[in-house]
This record gives structure tokens, sequence and C-alpha cells, in this order.
């Protein structure tokens, strides 16, 4: 014999202010845990999404980043004769030789300065990222000062929309087009002619090397070719591999913060929860001894309780999950601190979220609700009913 | 004297209520603690700046150095009183999980710069006068365990190769502010090995530090530094170090807004649970203050009597959370190692935390001492628990 769902139901809408109040203060825990989340599956998928599997980077050994990386024309032209690239439709080898270096440049809305990733390129390093492509303005033309923008860069720092002009390098450069990159990280880069951006800012050589593999999966034989040539100075990775790493830092920062505080979170939450299933309990003592009497059992009186403990951590999961899936339209612009530049990501919100979220509403509304139910449970029929 | 008897009574009647809202209290105003505390080290860089002296820099970016020929010109300005440069070194210690800062510096200047790193007169001898010697902080060498004498290995990421220092002194901060988790070496030695590697990159620097002689002048003498090498190859710009250091902290200022307002979030939350239990304990006690109305206590007396049991409790709690978090905080400091270099609880991040409880005690009670306090005397009678 169970309680019927509908006397629950009744009695959270019965007292309208403490089931708002605890619902809330589960839905506030849930939308910070969702929104931390989300933070982290959208950074992760950024810059796993940046690299393509088949293409590999080539940069200095122990260089952690582009940036701090360099590879002269001499290594550069010894990998460029390897085997194992693919070839073109012009027959020419898929690799480019780029220059990135950093900038500053101010904000739009703060004007404060940020790092900006300057990336020069060849007609090549765009073939082998297929996933960009221009939604405003031209190219730029090879041999001139003209740069295109990223998206994010675009819209969030001065000078870089289209018909802007940015000042670096001791030139004027003007802004032909903006691109976009799927939400990755190129969306935070802006991009010029290769042998300009060299020439501008009087380097001798590049800074990566970028190509693609002709047999995926001989990647393994190729990077073998590169790290024990006696020549070389320079690793290679996998370009989805490379982008991870850089975000390592970043993320794992992002998800211990972000745990740790909805762990703190939840235990306030879990509280208020207790409080009201037991003032609940307290306050019904001769409804539960006229149930008991009627011939409902222990176990149908605990399982009232915890589904109606249940029923405050879904309440206030669902809440909590609507409000940060409207998080979604931000995007959010921040210093990486490994490479040292400005990345734009969003949140993200995956269904294993949505399940972790709920998960952790219902777990919430257990912990609170499991001891005072135990109380209702363990009540003496004659005592409840004599309680005043 | 009635007011807290009664008020004491009242605390203690549900026990385990008082206790549940206590220890949500307690675990509240600590998170609030911590998480400003956090914020507080993001900007320690900025606060342990002098005002007197000035950082130069290229001005494309901090990752193109700038000639060594520049101090001679720097050191000519007028208003400029000595002086120094410094170098990101950026090397590798062991793994990359050992992070933290390495500064290749010109000794004698640098520390003549820097008085608040104080080192023993012995010790800064044997540093300058090793060239592969180095210094470190009391902290960091406190989290790896090395005495002077130590060899330290870096593999470099931007200068290749691997480098082996010797310590030779440990400096202590002239306060808590002052970092104490950074290493410092010569100049000099990386120049010579860079020159002999890749001769186009040698005798270029970094950043240079300048000392004013009138902390007031800084203004103009940024703008006269900068006017120098307008239209140079490596044109610079120089800004007081304080400046420098906020720069760094605008570039993660979005992770820092989140941090922000998480802590007020916890607040909120805290002021929910709290307010629920207030509600609930005026709803339960109705007929008792209506009893106490027709016995002649103002609604203003019973108005009190909820909100002084209300900030109370929250006031308690606070106390004990502001007890708690300094402890908290060290162990959180140990276990981040030199990613925060300065961590402690500043006296704001204290006054903020009472304030917090005493508003989440006063936001709890107001709406439960309101009702209670109007509500005419028959219905309060009339109300059932």
């Amino acid at each position: 014999m169970t309680i019927p769902f509908s006397y629950i139901l009744r009695n959270v809408a019965a007292r309208r202010l403490t089931t708002t109040l605890t619902a809330g203060g589960m839905a506030l825990v849930v939308y910070v845990f969702a929104t931390v989340l989300m933070l982290a599956a959208g950074l992760e998928r950024t810059l796993v999404a940046t690299g393509q599997d088949d293409n590999v980077v080539v940069i200095r050994r122990a260089a952690q980043t582009e940036v701090q990386s360099g590879v002269d024309r001499r290594q550069a032209g010894v990998v460029e004769s390897l085997p194992g690239i693919a070839i073109g439709r012009d027959g020419q080898k898929l690799i480019s030789k780029e220059p990135v270096v950093l900038i500053n440049l101010p904000k739009r809305d703060s004007n404060k300065p940020s790092n900006v990733v300057i990336r020069g390129v060849t007609p090549t390093g765009l073939v082998l990222r297929p996933q960009v492509r221009l939604v405003e303005g031209r190219m730029f033309q090879p041999g001139t000062a003209e740069v295109i923008a990223g998206r994010s860069i675009a819209n969030g720092f001065q000078g870089a929309g289209v018909g802007e002009t940015l000042r670096f390098a001791s030139r004027d450069w003007t802004v032909v087009g903006v691109f976009e990159a799927g939400r990755t990280g190129f969306d935070s880069e802006i991009w010029g002619d290769a042998e300009q951006m060299l020439q501008a800012f009087r380097r001798l050589g590049f800074s990566v090397l970028v190509f693609k593999l002709a047999d995926t999966d001989r990647f393994d034989a190729v990077k073998q070719e590169i790290e024990s040539d006696p020549r070389l100075t320079l690793e290679a990775k996998r370009e989805t591999r490379f982008y991870a790493d850089q975000s390592e830092m970043l993320s794992k920062f992002i998800s211990y913060l972000g745990t740790t505080i909805s762990v703190i979170f939840s235990i306030g939450a879990v509280i208020g929860a207790m409080i009201t299933m037991y003032a609940s309990v307290a306050s019904r003592t001769n409804e539960i001894g006229t149930l008991r009497a009627l011939g409902f059992p222990r176990r149908a009186i605990m399982a009232a309780f915890l589904v109606e403990a249940l029923l405050l951590g879904l309440i206030g999961g669902v809440v909590g999950l609507v409000a940060a899936s409207f998080m979604q339209a931000l995007s959010i612009s921040t210093m990486n601190f490994q490479t040292f530049a400005e990345l734009a990501f969003t949140f993200t919100l995956t269904p294993g979220i949505v399940v972790a979220s709920l998960s952790f509403a219902l777990v919430m509304g257990f912990v609170g609700g499991f001891l005072p139910a135990a109380r209702a449970a363990r009540m003496k029929i004659v005592d409840a009913l004599r309680a005043a | 004297m009635l007011l807290t008897r009664l008020v004491t009574r009242n605390a203690f009647r549900h026990q385990l209520r008082t206790a549940l809202t206590l220890v949500g209290i307690v675990v509240a105003i600590t998170a609030f603690g911590l998480l400003r505390t956090i914020v507080d080290a993001w900007y320690a860089g900025a606060n342990a700046s002098s005002s007197a002296r000035l950082i130069t820099r290229s001005s494309v970016s901090l990752v193109f150095p700038l000639p060594l020929t520049y101090a001679q010109k720097i050191r000519q300005v007028p208003g400029v009183q000595s002086v120094s440069w410094a170098n990101w070194f950026g090397g590798v210690y062991i793994s990359e999980r050992n992070f933290f800062p390495q500064f290749a510096i010109d000794p004698a200047s640098y520390l003549d710069m820097y008085p608040e790193f104080i080192l023993s007169a012995a010790e800064r001898k044997a540093f300058l006068t090793d060239r592969k010697g180095a210094i470190v902080g009391r902290k960091l060498a406190e989290q790896y365990g090395w005495k002077i004498g130590d060899v330290i290995p870096l593999r470099g990421t931007i200068y290749t190769g691997t480098w082996a220092f010797t310590l030779r002194g440990i400096y202590d901060g002239a306060d808590k502010g002052t970092d104490q988790s950074t290493m410092f070496m010569h100049w000099d030695l990386l120049n010579e090995t860079i020159k002999k590697l890749y001769p186009r990159r040698g005798d270029q620097t970094g950043v240079f530090v300048v000392q004013l002689r009138d902390p007031a002048a800084a203004a103009e003498v940024s703008a006269a530094i900068d006017a120098t090498f307008r239209n140079s190859l490596a044109e610079t710009l120089t800004e007081t170090e304080k400046a420098f250091q906020l720069s760094f902290v605008a570039m993660t200022e979005a992770i820092l807004l989140a941090i922000q307002a998480v802590s007020y979030v916890v607040i909120v939350i805290i002021m929910a649970v709290m307010a629920n239990t207030m509600a609930m304990t005026a709803r339960e006690r109705g007929s008792e203050y209506a009893t106490m109305k027709a016995l002649g206590f103002s609604g203003g007396f019973v108005a009190l009597l909820i909100l002084a049991e209300s900030v109370g409790i929250a006031l308690a709690g606070g106390l004990a959370a502001i007890a708690l978090t300094i402890p908290l905080a060290d162990a959180f400091a140990e276990r981040m190692g030199s990613l925060f270099p300065i961590f402690f609880v500043s006296e704001q991040t204290m006054l903020l935390q009472a304030g917090a409880a005493l508003a989440v005690g006063v936001v709890a009670a107001a709406l439960p001492a309101w009702r209670t306090a109007t509500v005419r005397i028959v219905d309060g009678l009339r109300a059932v628990g």
C-alpha cells in the first residue's frame, strides 16, 4: 500500500514560501554547477575542434606554444622534403610555414589591452583548415598590408572590424575580411600574408609548420622521422592533441574550482532541504499518526517523505538548468594561461551535463530528505496521534 | 535582559534546526571568504608594486625584446635615477606541473631597486660573484626543499637546453604581500649562451625597470622615455609597475568576474536557507507571539525578538567561519603551491565576511518580523502552526 502521489504534491504546494526558498536555494546551486560544467565543455570543444586529426603541428623541441617556438628556413626545408606529406590538387605539398606572434590590442568595451595572436598564412594554410570561411569582406591580397580577423577578435577589439585599420609592427594594416572558424581557437586570431608578417616583425624564421598527412595512420612513423633527424631540433604533434594540450591548464582550473564551489554550495542547499523536511515532518505528526492508524506501513511513510524531498530537488534542478541554458547565448573571452593569448569560447550544454545536473539535484534532495523521512517512519502510532 | 533571555531560549528550542542553520552559515561564509581571498591573490602582484618604479617594454607585446643599448638612453632621461633589466626565463623544473616564475636579471642594479627582497650580505655577495648562481624566495625553497649550494636543473622552453643553477641565496619578503616564490638568475649568463647559439638574439632583454627620482613624475618620465624611441625599430611602452601588473589581471578578468559573482551567489543561497528557517520558526510560534502582544508587549518588541534571534545565529556562524577561513586558506595555499605566491586572508575580507553574516541575519528576519509585528492579535491566536 503506497501513499498517493497527489498527497505528496499537495504538501509541497501547501507551503509555498518554504518550498520556493528551498527549491530556489537548490536551483542556484544547480545553476552554478551546470554553468561551470558548460564552461569547461565549451572550452574543450573549442580547442579540440580547432585541430584536424590528420594535420601535424611541428614546433621547436620544448617550446610549449607556437609563440615560443622558432623554426628556421633550413629546418623547414628539411621537414618539407620528408615523405608522408599529402600532395594537394596543384601538385604542391600541403605544408604551411607560419610565423605566429602576439600583439597587444585594446578591447572595444573596456579599452584594456589584451594579447592577440597574429598568424602569417599562405594559401596552403587555408587548405589545411577547411573549417575557416569568410563571412564578411574578402580574402587579403598576398604581398599587401591586408589582414583578416576572426569573428571574436573583430567583435571584441578596437580597429579589427572590416574597413578599419590596425597599427602594429610600425605599419598600418587594413582589415579586409572577417572569418569564422566554427567556434574554434582560430576565431580569436588575426591572419595575414606569411611573408609580409616575417618582414614586418623582422623574423628570419617561422614559428610553426603545419602539414597534412598523406596517410593519417602513419603519424607515428613521421613523428619518429622528424624527432630522430639530427639536423632538426623539432617535435611533432597531431593538431588535435596540440590544441587540447594548450587548454589543459585552463580547463583543469575551471573544473577544479567549479567542482569545489559546487560541493561547498551543495552543503548549504542540503541543509536547507533538511530543515524544511524536518519542519514538514514535525508539523504533520498528527497526520503521520493517522496514516499509520489507517494501515499505511512504515515503508510508505518513509517513501512519501523521500519523494517529497526528491520533488523539491527536481524542481530546483529543472529551474537551475533552465536558467543555466540561457548562458549558451554568452561568449567568454579570456587569456589562456598557457599560450598567453586571448581565447573566446562559449558555454556549451551537452546531454551529459543535463543528466549530471539533474542527478546532482536529486542527490541533494535525497541526502537532505533521508534523515527526516526516517524520523517520520520511526514514529509510534500512539505517540504521533497524541502529539498536539 | 528579558530580551536576551527570551532570544537565547528561543534559539535553542529547536536545537537540531539551529545547529543545521549554523553549519550552513559557517560553510557559506567560509566559502565567501576563500573566494574573496582568491580574488585578492590575483591582485597581489599589483598591490605589492612600488609607485617609484616604471616598466618599459616593447610596444608591440611582451614577446618582442628590446635592445640592451636602450638602458643607456633611458638613464639619460631627466627624472630617472637608475635602470635595470629583466627577462622572463620560462624554464621547467622536472615537469610542467612545477610552475614558478623565473627571471634573468642584472643582479646588482635589480636587487638595489627591489629593497623588499631581503637577502643577507653574505648571500648577496655569493650570488653576485657566481655567474651560474641563483636566488629564490623563502616559500619556493621550502616548497621544493632546496638548501643553499643545491643545484637546480631547469629545462629551457624559450632558451633551449638544460640549465643548471647553483642556489646561492634565499630571500625573505619585507612584508606578507611580497612575492617569495620567484627565482632569479644572471642575465649575463643567459646572454652569453644565446650569443653563441643565435647571434641575432644576443644583447636583448624583455623589460627595463626604471627607478624614478620622484614618484609624482611617473607620467612625464614615461612619456619622455617612449618619445626617445618613437619611430625606431623597437618602440617602447612605459607604464608604472602597478599598471603593468594590472594589465595581466585585466587579461583574465572574465574568470575573476565569475569568481566574484559566485562569491555573492553563495551568500544569496544561504540567505534563502536562513530566511526559510526564520519563516518557519515565526509561523510555528505565531500564537505565542500573539499571546505576548495580548499581554501588552508591543509589536516592535516581538519583531526585535525575531530579528535578534536571526542576527545572533548568523553572527555566531559568521565568527566561527572567519576563524575557520584562516587555517583553510593556509591549507589551500600549500596545495596550490606557487600558483598563488601571495595568499592570505586580508582584514578587509574578514570585515566583508562579518558584514555578509549580518546582512544574512537581517534579511532573513525582515519578512517574518514585519509580518508578526503587524498581524492582528486575533488572527495570530487563530493561526495554526
